[in-house]
């Protein structure tokens, strides 16, 4: 597979290495009351979905970005790269 | 007694004999392809070598026989069609050994009881050692498989020379030390085992329903009450899902979320060999283990490509690596032929081992999480998912095999690689 | 015409070399060919007809095609280490000195015996095995299988390593041809003159497809010459590559082709250090499936005899290598396609006894005598044909003779790779063949006979269009060429698929699988398309069904009576033709099957007689042998007792080394750790435990704090790279907007221990005088930058593995050679002992630090002892999920030590805890033993492991089961800290 890179453009999915879910940037507030239930689901529960998948990849070979990828389960098709950071941000993480 | 062949009659030599003088016009179909009825005790979603099973051991074990194995496709279409063959019973954790064991143990019955040869052949399988950490670690294991009534060898670095000398003991980047060996371990004909469940299955009256495929649940008030098929609604008073790697598309119709991710696992075979490895082989320090089956091709697989798909084909990188651990284990396969990779999808789960459970919705059962070793538990998890839709109990040997245990903190990590599936 | 005398088929003409002669033997009979022929071209000029022997019934076989599908003559190449099991003789290019040898036959392939088979065929029909060879049960392995394994298999493997070494490569273009038959080759003259990077791939070591096996004109040229022409246009181009002998195999994502380039296949022996076969990963932007079709055969009683072929092959050994296959030929066909082959043969002065057209209406080009209506229904000739019998249309019966019979029964165009990615083909009912459906990977288009466009115009237009097509997409304007007159003859086809009769029809001819397996499988309900190729193996051969699978499926439609397409295909998966497994490999194999790390020591380390060991990629110093000491433990006991005395030196550079700085670097490593790290002074260094988010124990190691913003973490050697990239993932995924950034040093600074009571000795003759290090100013856990031998910048940390007063010290990477030559000249006169990972090893049991072995994925830090160093005060990965229940338990497992209570009995990690009254088995596992030593302070073997409750059980004596290696002994529960547990001597 071929991931475009936002920043270094095409690059063989070889050079990065896969985590899963992109869901995995929501992590739990620490104090929320139902902490446990939270990080349970967030831990161990996915979507796997059949078709569009948004899901983290780190170009471990590379230059270190963590990427969220749009990619289709069936099709292997991708639609999207976005720095995980940006996505991150955009879903209010901060510090 | 009930005995397998009701429908297509005993399977025998003589049978074959007689067959063969009178122009083979005596065999009957392996199983009936019946319309669905209204309703039935039991629904198991999926053909293929789980469902198959379960409705064998329903059946035959369990006196249930109004049940029906709905199937999207053709039967045995699935993992237990393309797999490596591979039976073994050498894990680890209590949570798994002795359900591996009584798989084991069931193979070494199955063809007597289904009346099929499935070719179960107790060749061996030999995991390789390399480091001393892996001896500490195999050494560990080896106990707990004879702790729970297993059978386990652990080989000096001669004994497996002499066992396997076409192995790389000369120039290996990582030489073998040693090796864990199972004895009991082998390899099975995969395809046979689908066909001869339903075989079996069938003859006992369980309606075996080819291109039928759930498109829903009917579920009220938190109870199952059937599925929705392409072929209209079939009632049920249970329903059982074994649907491997459509476990997450299947389950989601009953509005659940699993500790389940699909991901694509490749698997290889050479062309047509004179026999050559005996048994089964793993690599210890690569991903590659092999195994030749009884037609002459070399059977052989390696790590799942890693990315979640549902696609059912991989792509060249881990081609490429399982074969450099091919190289790297036993050069001399470098001049056989690669004649066909093949991808399925695994119901890899949160850690690495398999659930099968009751659901928060009445009536509704689940049986999956094989990650790439599903094919070997066939007969236990048929037998275990069984017992269970048959006495609203788990089997003895699979107590652990909770929904729950992600919550409560109880996994069963055999490799230790925590919650990321790809890495199980 | 043929030689007579000496049994030499050779014709005139054909794109042979008649300068260049060669020798080759088979089975052991020396014979003689040209250069340009093939395996196959050549013994069929030499006469040669037997080639094989079947799978199962070892029905003697013969050459069916001139191609890539050969089911038949399948041969075993080269000898010794260099044999090559299962090749095709229509594809291996025959060179001086080949040796061939026919495979699956005993004792001779003329005599075979294993030939019983076929008498006993009715008793070996589709799936039999299935149903017998079940009693008794132990009898499958020791009797029934041996005698099955032994029987199948094709060729055999010499058990020798491959002597031959591969090569992988990488290729990027704007447009990928598969194929240069007379679609790719206009396909690629278009693309090439637009500009535009063109990769051109074929199979053969000669472009042109079918134009070498035809006598069809390309404009005024003949068509083999046109090709020539254009193949030495495009590889005079500098942004074409035109590869001969390379298969396409495989069609992956993203636009991505893996490819095999056979580059010595065709020599006696390769040029020293040059690559037997090349894999190519093909990144293309655009691609063309060029790739021909496969001419299917027709299915009568005993159609499999040695001398019965595809018509086109027949035709193709005319015309391209000058071979009649023999003197006397007829032809059997349901196509006009099949009349060129009477055409050509008569041309050529081969006598052809009947053309056999099944249709009514056959034309009839005076070739020959044409049987219109007509179908052969049976065959004679024990080691190679000798007549056909023939079914005239007004039903009446007469043999015919003929050494050769070429068959049509149409074409299949080459859709495989349109369907590597789950596509299916869709079926065309004009040619009575699949064609490439409308979903295949993307960017893949086809075009000539690939895509069902038979003729030679046709071909050589659709070409060049598909090639603008496909530029156009990328932005790349290319010009459609006028291109030569060539045939265009419209497809003329009636199906048909089998010639029904009593005899054995074949179907997949090299697995025997005739159509009545089609008919039992159908008849037991093996109708899927699948079951049908599982239950008779159909299909399932080397060849992958390329000349049996649509009529296999056609037969079983015809049966169930449903349309073909209803019926379906199996699933083409890579490679489209079998491909030696060592060209996947490439160069990674033996010691060079993954790259080596070296420690910056390491050469020193082997000009003192090191013991090496592999620890990940890396390879370490196990122990360093002196004179007299022949067993490992010897110098491993000495290493130990030297550095506890005195002091000892070890290369821990493999250690990771992570910088972390930024003003947040304290708040998040403060969430990277389980415990606390924020208020860490500068100049202190702190033992930091790392939860995953599961709560189980990732990683543990020290992190020295070197500034306000600047920490230096240290992870174990085997979890460097996982660590660092969760610290990534935490950084730019969980908090983006920490002022923190990271970055690996492992490979920047060499580290070593020094460790021993006169550590502090050693290291004070090489640091810089302005540094201090005495207890007081650089207490135990303290860390700093510093020089040392007059400069040289360093960092110092006083940590401990082993227990003893210890340091480790720093230097950048490329002076750790000259530092270790420096510390061990410091400390001579303290007999500065070097030890190695055996060693630190039981250093660390002794002291009961956790290591690879207990931090195995499974534990937590409470059963590591460990448990109050999760904070609850804070967020940090792991703490949350860690408090669950089952991690949590009162009964957990907990690191302890064990002593044998028997000093002579050795502890074995890996032992099985039981308690003295149980019973051994699983139910009543008390836990297990992770590591073991034997401890020269102590003199006695220990162990550390995990026991249930083990905090509250120091004294019990339990057993350690090792049943595995039949050894058992009762060792007593001890604190895991055998040696100095107070720890004094790490803070003296």
């Amino acid at each position: 597979m071929i991931i475009h890179h936002p920043l270094l453009g095409p690059r063989d999915s070889a050079e990065f290495t896969y985590l899963g879910d992109a869901n995995l940037i929501d992590r739990p507030d620490w104090q929320d009351k139902k902490a446990a239930d939270k990080f349970y689901e967030y831990q161990y529960l996915r979507n796997n979905p059949a078709g569009e998948h948004q899901e983290l990849w780190y170009h471990e070979a590379g230059d270190r970005s963590w990427l969220v990828v749009t990619r289709n389960t069936v099709t292997h098709e991708i639609t999207k790269v976005e720095l995980a950071r940006d996505v991150a941000r955009a879903r209010g993480r901060s510090k | 007694m009930r005995v397998t062949g009701k429908n297509s009659g005993r399977y025998s030599g003589l049978r074959v004999i007689k067959e063969a003088l009178t122009g083979h016009r005596g065999w009957k179909p392996a199983w009936r392809d019946p319309e669905p009825q209204k309703e039935y005790d039991i629904i198991i979603v999926g053909g293929g070598g789980h469902g198959l099973a379960t409705a064998h051991y329903l059946a035959s074990k369990f006196n249930i026989t109004s049940v029906a194995v709905i199937e999207k496709g053709w039967i045995g279409g699935g993992n237990v069609g393309r797999n490596t063959t591979i039976i073994r019973s050498n894990y680890l954790l209590d949570g798994n050994e002795p359900f591996y064991e009584f798989s084991l143990k069931l193979w070494e019955g199955l063809e007597q009881d289904v009346n099929y040869n499935a070719m179960v052949s107790q060749r061996g399988i030999l995991n390789l050692i390399h480091t001393d950490g892996q001896r500490d670690a195999y050494r560990r294991r080896g106990n707990a498989m004879l702790l729970n009534g297993a059978d386990a060898e652990l080989l000096s670095a001669e004994q497996v020379r002499a066992e396997c000398p076409f192995l790389n003991f000369d120039n290996n980047r990582f030489p073998i030390k040693g090796g864990l060996a199972q004895r009991r371990g082998g390899t099975v004909r995969h395809d046979a085992v689908a066909w001869g469940y339903a075989r079996s299955a069938d003859s006992f009256g369980v309606d075996i329903i080819q291109n039928c495929e759930a498109t829903g649940f009917r579920i009220k008030n938190g109870k199952c009450s059937g599925v929705e098929t392409s072929k209209g609604f079939i009632g049920a008073k249970k329903v059982g899902v074994a649907v491997a790697g459509n476990s997450g598309k299947v389950m989601s119709m009953a509005g659940m979320r699993l500790p389940i991710e699909s991901h694509v696992l490749q698997a290889f075979v050479s062309e047509g060999l004179k026999p050559i490895i005996p048994g089964v082989v793993t690599f210890g320090a690569g991903h590659f283990y092999v195994s030749q089956s009884d037609k002459g091709g070399l059977v052989f697989g390696g790590d799942i490509d890693g990315y979640n798909s549902y696609a059912q084909r991989g792509n060249l990188p881990v081609v490429e690596d399982v074969c450099e651990g091919g190289m790297a284990l036993m050069p001399m396969i470098g001049r056989a032929r690669l004649l066909r990779m093949w991808g399925g999808i695994m119901d890899m789960s949160m850690d690495g081992s398999p659930i099968i459970d009751k659901t928060g919705i009445e009536g509704l059962y689940f049986n999956g999480g094989w990650c790439y070793g599903g094919f070997k538990a066939t007969p236990g998890s048929g037998w275990v998912f069984a017992h269970l839709l048959a006495n609203d109990e788990p089997h003895q040997t699979a107590t652990e095999l909770r929904f729950d245990r992600f919550q409560r903190g109880y996994m069963i990590d055999e490799k230790g690689s925590g919650a990321q599936p790809n890495l199980h | 015409m043929s030689d007579a005398m000496t049994g030499l088929n050779r014709l005139d003409g054909g794109l042979i070399d008649r300068s260049a002669e060669l020798n080759f033997r088979f089975d052991g009979k020396s014979l003689e060919g040209y250069g340009g022929d093939t395996l196959a071209s050549a013994l069929l000029a030499n006469g040669v007809r037997l080639m094989g022997r079947s799978f199962k019934y070892h029905r003697p076989r013969g050459v069916l095609s001139a191609g890539a599908e050969e089911p038949n003559a399948i041969v075993a190449l080269r000898e010794g280490a260099f044999t090559e099991p299962n090749t095709r003789a229509t594809t291996a290019e025959l060179f001086d000195g080949l040796v061939a040898r026919s495979q699956n036959r005993w004792p001779s392939l003329a005599f075979d015996a294993m030939a019983v088979n076929d008498i006993m065929s009715d008793f070996l029909t589709a799936g039999f095995y299935y149903k017998t060879f079940m009693w008794p049960a132990k009898f499958w392995e020791k009797i029934y299988e041996p005698i099955i394994r032994h029987a199948a298999g094709l060729g055999a493997l010499s058990g020798m390593s491959d002597p031959d070494c591969y090569d992988k490569g990488f290729l990027h273009c704007d447009l990928l041809i598969i194929g240069a038959g007379p679609a790719g080759l206009a396909a690629a003259l278009t693309a090439g003159r637009s500009g535009a990077r063109v990769i051109i791939a074929d199979e053969d070591f000669l472009p042109g497809g079918r134009l070498n096996a035809e006598t069809i004109a390309v404009g005024d040229a003949a068509g083999a010459e046109w090709a020539a022409q254009v193949a030495a246009e495009l590889a005079s181009m500098p942004n074409v590559r035109l590869m001969t002998r390379t298969t396409v195999i495989g069609a992956f994502d993203h636009g991505i082709y893996g490819a095999v380039e056979r580059v010595t296949d065709h020599l006696a022996t390769a040029p020293d250090g040059t690559a037997r076969q090349v894999l190519w990963r093909i990144y293309s932007k655009r691609s063309i499936l060029c790739a021909g079709s496969i001419e299917r055969p027709i299915a009568f009683a005993n159609n499999d005899r040695p001398g019965i072929m595809q018509a086109g092959a027949l035709r193709a050994y005319a015309n391209r290598w000058a071979v009649a296959a023999a003197s006397e030929v007829a032809v059997f066909t349901n196509n006009d396609d099949g009349h060129r082959t009477a055409s050509d043969l008569a041309a050529k002065g081969v006598k052809v006894t009947a053309i056999i057209d099944t249709r009514a209406d056959a034309p009839d080009h005076g070739d020959a005598e044409v049987l219109a209506g007509a179908c052969v229904t049976d065959s004679r000739g024990r080691l190679g044909l000798s007549k056909i019998k023939v079914r005239s249309a007004d039903g009446s019966q007469r043999w015919i003779k003929c050494g050769a019979l070429g068959v049509s029964g149409g074409w299949n165009p080459n859709v495989h790779l349109t369907c590597h990615q789950r596509g299916r083909p869709v079926w065309n009912e004009a040619i009575a063949a699949f064609v490439p459906g409308a979903v295949g990977p993307v960017g893949l288009s086809s075009a000539g006979a690939a895509s069902g466009m038979f003729s030679t115009a046709a071909a050589l237009t659709g070409g060049a269009v598909a090639a603008v097509n496909a530029l156009g997409e990328i932005g790349i304007k290319a010009k459609a060429m006028a291109m030569p007159e060539a045939e265009d003859a419209p497809v003329s086809i009636t199906a048909f698929w089998h010639v029904t009769g009593k005899g054995r029809a074949w179907l997949d001819q090299q697995n025997d699988v005739t159509v009545k397996d089609v008919k039992l499988a159908h008849q037991e309900n093996f109708q899927s398309v699948e079951h049908l190729k599982r239950y008779t193996t159909l299909g399932m051969a080397t060849d992958q069904g390329k000349t049996s699978n649509i009529a296999g499926l056609a037969v079983m439609a015809e049966i169930a009576g449903k349309t073909i397409p209803e019926v379906g295909t199996t699933i083409y998966r890579p490679p489209y033709t079998p491909t030696a497994i060592g060209a996947f490999g490439g160069r990674s194999r033996d010691e060079t099957f993954r790259p080596v790390r070296l420690t910056p020591s390491h050469k020193w380390a082997s000009e003192q007689g090191a013991v090496f060991v592999e620890v990940g990629m890396w390879m370490r110093a196990q122990w360093f042998p002196q004179a007299g000491e022949t067993e490992w433990r010897q110098s491993v006991d000495r290493e130990v007792l030297a550095t506890r005395r005195s002091v000892g030196v070890c290369d821990v550079t493999t250690l990771g080394k992570i910088d972390v700085q930024g003003a947040d670097a304290a708040t998040f490593l403060n969430r990277i750790y389980c415990n606390g790290f924020a208020k860490l002074p500068v100049g202190k260094t702190r033992y930091g435990l790392m939860l995953r988010e599961d709560g189980i124990v990732m990683d543990d190691g020290t992190t020295a704090r070197l500034g306000e913003t600047q920490f230096v973490m240290t992870t174990t050697t085997a979890n460097a790279v996982g660590v660092f990239r969760h610290m990534e993932f935490a950084r730019q995924c969980l908090w983006p907007d920490l002022d923190v950034q990271i970055i690996s040093t492992t490979e920047a600074w060499a580290q070593f221990a020094v460790a021993g009571p006169n550590s502090r000795k050693v290291l004070e003759k090489i640091v810089d005088p302005a540094f201090d290090i005495s207890n007081d100013a650089f207490p135990f856990m303290a860390c700093g930058e510093i020089t040392v031998c007059g400069g040289l910048r360093a960092r110092l940390f006083r940590i401990s593995f082993s227990g003893e007063l210890a340091y480790e010290i720093a230097v950048p990477t490329r002076y750790g050679d000259a530092l270790i030559r420096r510390l061990m000249e410091a400390g001579e006169e303290f007999d500065i002992t070097p030890y190695g990972m055996e060693a630190l090893g039981v250093m660390r049991i002794e002291k009961g630090h956790a290591a690879g072995n207990e931090l195995n994925g499974t534990t937590t830090a409470l059963n590591l002892g460990l448990g109050r160093m999760v904070s609850k005060t804070k967020d940090s990965i792991g703490s949350i999920l860690s408090e669950r229940e089952g991690l949590t338990r009162d009964d957990a497992l907990i690191q302890v030590g064990f002593k044998p209570v028997d000093p002579n009995d050795p502890v074995v990690a890996g032992s099985h805890l039981m308690n003295i009254d149980d019973p051994a088995n699983a139910a009543h596992d008390q836990g297990y033993i992770t590591s073991a030593a034997y401890s020269p302070c102590l003199e006695s073997s220990i162990g550390i492991g995990f026991l249930e409750n083990g905090a509250t059980r120091k004294g019990e004596i339990i057993r350690a089961m090792n049943p595995v290696e039949g050894s058992e002994i009762m060792v007593e529960v001890v604190s895991a800290h055998f040696v100095d547990p107070e720890g004094e001597r790490l803070r003296a």
